[in-house]
């Protein structure tokens, strides 16, 4: 591709320049605000303070990682399932998926808290067959619940993708050559799912940590992640040099992590994890 | 260790449906051991189907499997001692050509060394030997058929089961393949079942071809017997080239087709049977038309390099004749059969259905049929027209006449 047509230069441009006035400029924004005070002077402050949000930071990559591998966890057998199904089915079950998507966030997570609410549906529901209410609403199982409920297609759609492409003659191969289903689990369909399990971590995990409005919600206030932080620095106390600190270790944290988790997993084949 | 008269596998009554339509009809096939037995049909004749159901993807609806006169009904495939060649391979992309070898012996937990071994041993009998880490995805398809050929192959099946193993492979590395795969297995003495629709690869490869269409046995028998004494038109239709005649057993060895009696090598009909004739097109002799037992004219002659290719047409059946002598089109010839090269079937539900060379294939013959439709329809349409026409032009004849008549 080293002689480029100049239609295939030019078509790429708009992008390009997208991309560099409102993604590559904010973040070097976000760089500076990090290292400096209110009054613009180069500063290690921010990131001094950032340690009073030691335990913020650890409770939100924790829940992250939970809401992560429960979406794994229920989404890999469905992904199989689903890819194993005739044609039809599998389009329907795929707007099955895709149909909370489709909905704000907001009015699903709105649902939500009328359903878990204190005298929510199913607080109503246990009183009406004569058991004694929950908390509900307010706890971290409320909010990693509402973080897969989001994001689980974001897990299931790249491995249900990997997936179809497995030809079932190849599977048919692992059950003649001796494989009984954990076998032909473990030796074929396992590895060749890895980059979809690998994208679907990423796509689940990334939203999660820096989600506000589920923990928001959900979590009724007591429970505080990263990202409800960002916002009250920057809504609450107008304090852009902190919140701009906390944005750029956040990501910092997702970088190492993906680097990590790719490093993990693609100790194979490189090619394949594209 | 090989007995040709043990029967290794044996299916009784094989019935299978899918979607309301019966794809195997009560299907009896006995394969004895250490042979090469080849299933040979067109798509959709059933013999995938029943490689399947040996292989244990399939259960038949109604009917039983026996290996070694065991049942082997509701026996998964991962437990069955049989391996399959699939028709598009079927290796594992994310192992190299050692692993996918090596991948039923490591199921099996057999011991490292051991599967270095006769990994290594395997790679060489296909020669492959230096290509053990190699990706399979990098390897040609004549290379990633001998890989599938090794990993079924490492693990000593009793049979092996080939799906048109050879069909993605180009004519002349098809040819060598075949080659290869007989002499593998006269080597190792495994029950080969292979399937095809290809029947020069069934002539030239097997022991025993069972010819199926329609989800039935039509026939089964060496290769010789297939072509030789075919049992119905279908099957001498199939196989090789063939003329197909209406004909009357007259009594043992005297058959009548064509206007003329000839001496047959046939017995066994009543007398006065209708039978169906085959007559191959390289056992007919072009004569003068004085010497002929029958007389016809040439239609057409293909030049095909050993011969030509003629038809002749007698009384409005196209014959296709085979020779090396040459006629022109438009010459009348005589022609002279031997009496073993006649053969007598018993009439069949194929009967009348094949033989006749005013077309080579059933898509052509189709096809004419549709044109001739078609051109039916088109000289109405056209008929149709031209009175339309006729009746445009006589009113705008009427109404210049008139326009005429107002300028004068």
């Amino acid at each position: 591709m080293k002689n480029r047509t100049f239609l295939q230069r030019i078509i790429g441009a708009p992008y390009i320049f997208w991309a560099a006035v409102f993604i590559v400029v904010p973040l070097i924004i976000v760089v500076y605000y990090s290292f400096t005070d209110a009054a613009g002077s180069f500063t290690l402050d921010n990131m001094k303070n950032l340690s009073d949000y030691g335990q913020i930071f650890r409770d939100s990559i924790l829940y992250s990682i939970a809401a992560t591998a429960i979406s794994l966890i229920l989404a890999y057998p469905f992904a199989y399932v689903m890819s194993r199904k005739r044609e039809k089915t599998q389009q329907i079950m795929m707007v099955l998926v895709m149909l909370p998507m489709w909905m704000s966030l907001l009015i699903l997570t709105y649902s939500w808290m009328n359903i878990l609410e204190r005298q929510g549906i199913v607080n109503t529901f246990l009183s009406k067959i004569g058991l004694s209410p929950m908390t509900l609403i307010g706890t971290p199982g409320a909010v990693i619940f509402g973080m897969v409920y989001n994001y689980i297609p974001y897990m299931i759609l790249p491995i249900y993708s990997v997936m179809s492409k497995i030809e079932p003659s190849v599977l048919e191969a692992a059950e003649d050559l001796g494989s009984g289903s954990a076998s032909k689990l473990y030796r074929v369909i396992l590895p060749l799912s890895m980059p979809g399990v690998v994208s679907g971590i990423t796509m689940v995990f990334v939203p999660s940590v820096s989600t506000f409005y589920i923990s928001q919600k959900l979590g009724d206030g007591k429970i505080l992640l990263v990202g409800d932080i960002i916002e009250r620095q920057i809504q609450g106390n107008y304090n852009y040099n902190s919140g701009a600190a906390l944005s750029f270790v956040l990501m910092v944290l997702i970088i190492l992590s993906l680097a990590l988790m790719k490093l993990f997993a693609g100790e194979g084949d490189d090619s394949l994890y594209v | 260790m090989l007995n040709h008269e043990k029967n290794i596998i044996e299916l009784k009554n094989i019935t299978v449906r899918f979607d309301g339509e019966t794809i195997l009809d009560d299907l009896n096939l006995t394969i004895r051991d250490g042979e090469f037995v080849t299933l040979l049909g067109s798509s959709g004749c059933g013999k995938t189907t029943t490689l399947r159901i040996i292989a244990g993807f399939l259960e038949p609806d109604e009917g039983e499997v026996f290996f070694d006169s065991k049942n082997m009904n509701g026996v998964p495939a991962h437990k069955r001692e049989v391996n399959t060649i699939f028709q598009r391979y079927a290796l594992f992309p994310h192992y190299n050509v050692f692993d996918n070898v090596a991948y039923g012996l490591k199921v099996r937990h057999v011991p490292k060394d051991e599967i270095r071994e006769r990994v290594m041993e395997m790679l060489r009998l296909v020669n492959l030997e230096g290509f053990a880490k190699r990706s399979v995805a990098k390897l040609s398809g004549g290379q990633q058929q001998r890989v599938a050929i090794a990993r079924a192959l490492v693990l000593k099946p009793k049979v092996l089961l080939l799906d048109e193993p050879l069909s993605a492979l180009d004519a002349k590395l098809r040819k060598d393949m075949q080659v290869e795969l007989r002499n593998i297995q006269q080597a190792t003495g495994i029950t080969f079942i292979f399937v095809t629709h290809d029947q020069e690869e069934a002539l030239s490869m097997s022991d025993t071809v069972v010819v199926m269409n329609e989800g039935k046995i039509q026939q089964i028998g060496s290769p010789e017997d297939i072509y030789n004494e075919p049992q119905n038109a279908f099957v001498a239709d199939f196989i090789g080239e063939s003329n197909i005649l209406d004909g009357v057993m007259k009594e043992d060895f005297k058959a009548s087709f064509s206007g003329h009696t000839f001496q047959c090598v046939d017995k066994g009909f009543t007398p006065g049977e209708a039978v169906d004739i085959v007559v191959r097109p390289e056992d007919v002799d072009i004569v003068k038309p004085e010497n002929g037992m029958l007389r016809g004219t040439v239609t057409s002659v293909t030049f095909l390099g050993v011969h030509y290719e003629i038809i002749v047409d007698i009384g409005g059946f196209k014959w296709m004749i085979q020779t090396t002598d040459y006629a022109g089109v438009g010459d009348t010839v005589g022609l002279s059969i031997d009496p073993d090269a006649i053969h007598v079937m018993k009439k069949s539900k194929y009967s009348g259905l094949y033989g006749d060379y005013s077309t080579f294939s059933d898509e052509m013959e189709e096809m004419n049929q549709m044109s001739e439709e078609l051109a039916e329809e088109y000289a109405e349409e056209l008929a149709a027209q031209r009175a339309e026409e006729e009746e445009e032009e006589k009113d705008d004849a009427s109404g210049g006449s008139a326009e005429e008549g107002a300028g004068t």
